[in-house]
């Protein structure tokens, strides 16, 4: 097995607030990620596959195509956007790391036909991160 | 959510310690030919970097698996402030009869984390500086990295 990570980077303004909860707690639970305008952050996203390389090209997925994959799944949705408006897919949910990796995981994986999906990582800043993997692989994949 | 997927938030903490490496159970001579230069009497120091794994549920309220807040206020009593700014060898008691090599350093970080009661510990990674790297996970073999 081999994997193959892509990287790429986004901007985009979020912000953390659950309308089911009073001001008080929005702001005890988000403290300053819960202010009314927002905010934002260069997010990195990784992108690994799992496959065996094609014995004729010795590739497991086009990066070209995973390239495409990544520009109308991601950036398209995503860059320069503000997550809690303008992305239909995390309508409702709070644009956590959490939310936003696991919601890219489910954009990402019907659309990798050749290897398949094993890990997206999306950092919102150098020192945060969350990853989505399927659950019992082994998951965490290279750092 | 969906229990096919697993989502895991990853943490990066810093801090700045010394060591020296030197085991009473070897000779001086051997303790210099095993360690090198981190052998040097006086010890020598690093920035470490500690990425901490975690796992568990996402709160739909919050959208989060964990509070960082939280886990900021755990780490930082539960690691940082008895570590950074510190002699390993001579402020953390692990480390009277252990060496304080990377790998223990993980070891001891992991147990000093592995009770935090708001999301599964699912890995500590050390990198004692920018080329040198450890990992550990426990009795957590889903924990291991491929």
């Amino acid at each position: 097995m081999v994997f193959l990570t892509r990287k790429i980077e986004f901007s985009a303004s979020h912000r953390y607030h659950n309308p089911n909860l009073s001001v008080e707690e929005n702001r005890r639970i988000f403290g300053k990620c819960n202010n009314p305008h927002g905010h934002g952050h260069n997010y990195t996203l990784q992108v690994t596959i799992e496959g065996e390389p094609d014995p004729v090209t010795g590739m497991v997925l086009d990066l070209k195509e995973l390239k495409e994959i990544l520009e109308r799944e991601v950036m398209q949705r995503m860059d320069h956007r503000h997550l809690n408006y303008e992305v239909a897919e995390l309508a409702g949910q709070i644009p956590t790391c959490e939310n936003i990796a696991r919601v890219i995981w489910q954009l990402l994986e019907p659309k990798i036909t050749q290897g398949r999906l094993q890990r997206v990582r999306l950092y919102e800043s150098p020192d945060l991160f969350a990853d989505c993997y399927r659950n019992g692989s082994n998951g965490a994949g290279k750092s | 959510m969906s229990r096919a997927l697993k989502i895991e938030l990853g943490r990066r903490y810093h801090f700045s310690a010394s060591h020296r490496l030197h085991t009473p159970q070897l000779s001086e001579e051997e303790n210099c030919r095993v360690f090198g230069k981190c052998n040097n009497p006086y010890g020598h120091g690093h920035n470490y970097i500690v990425e901490v794994s975690m796992s568990g549920d996402v709160d739909p309220a919050t959208g989060m698996i964990a509070n960082l807040a939280d886990l900021d206020a755990f780490v930082e009593r539960q690691v940082l402030e008895e570590f950074d700014h510190k002699s390993l060898n001579e402020d953390v008691p692990a480390f009277r009869e252990r060496v304080p090599t990377t790998e223990n350093l993980c070891i001891e970080i992991f147990q000093r984390l592995k009770s935090f009661p708001k999301a599964k510990l699912e890995r500590i990674h050390v990198e004692e500086t920018g080329n040198n790297s450890f990992e550990y996970a426990g009795d957590n073999r889903e924990g291991n990295q491929p």
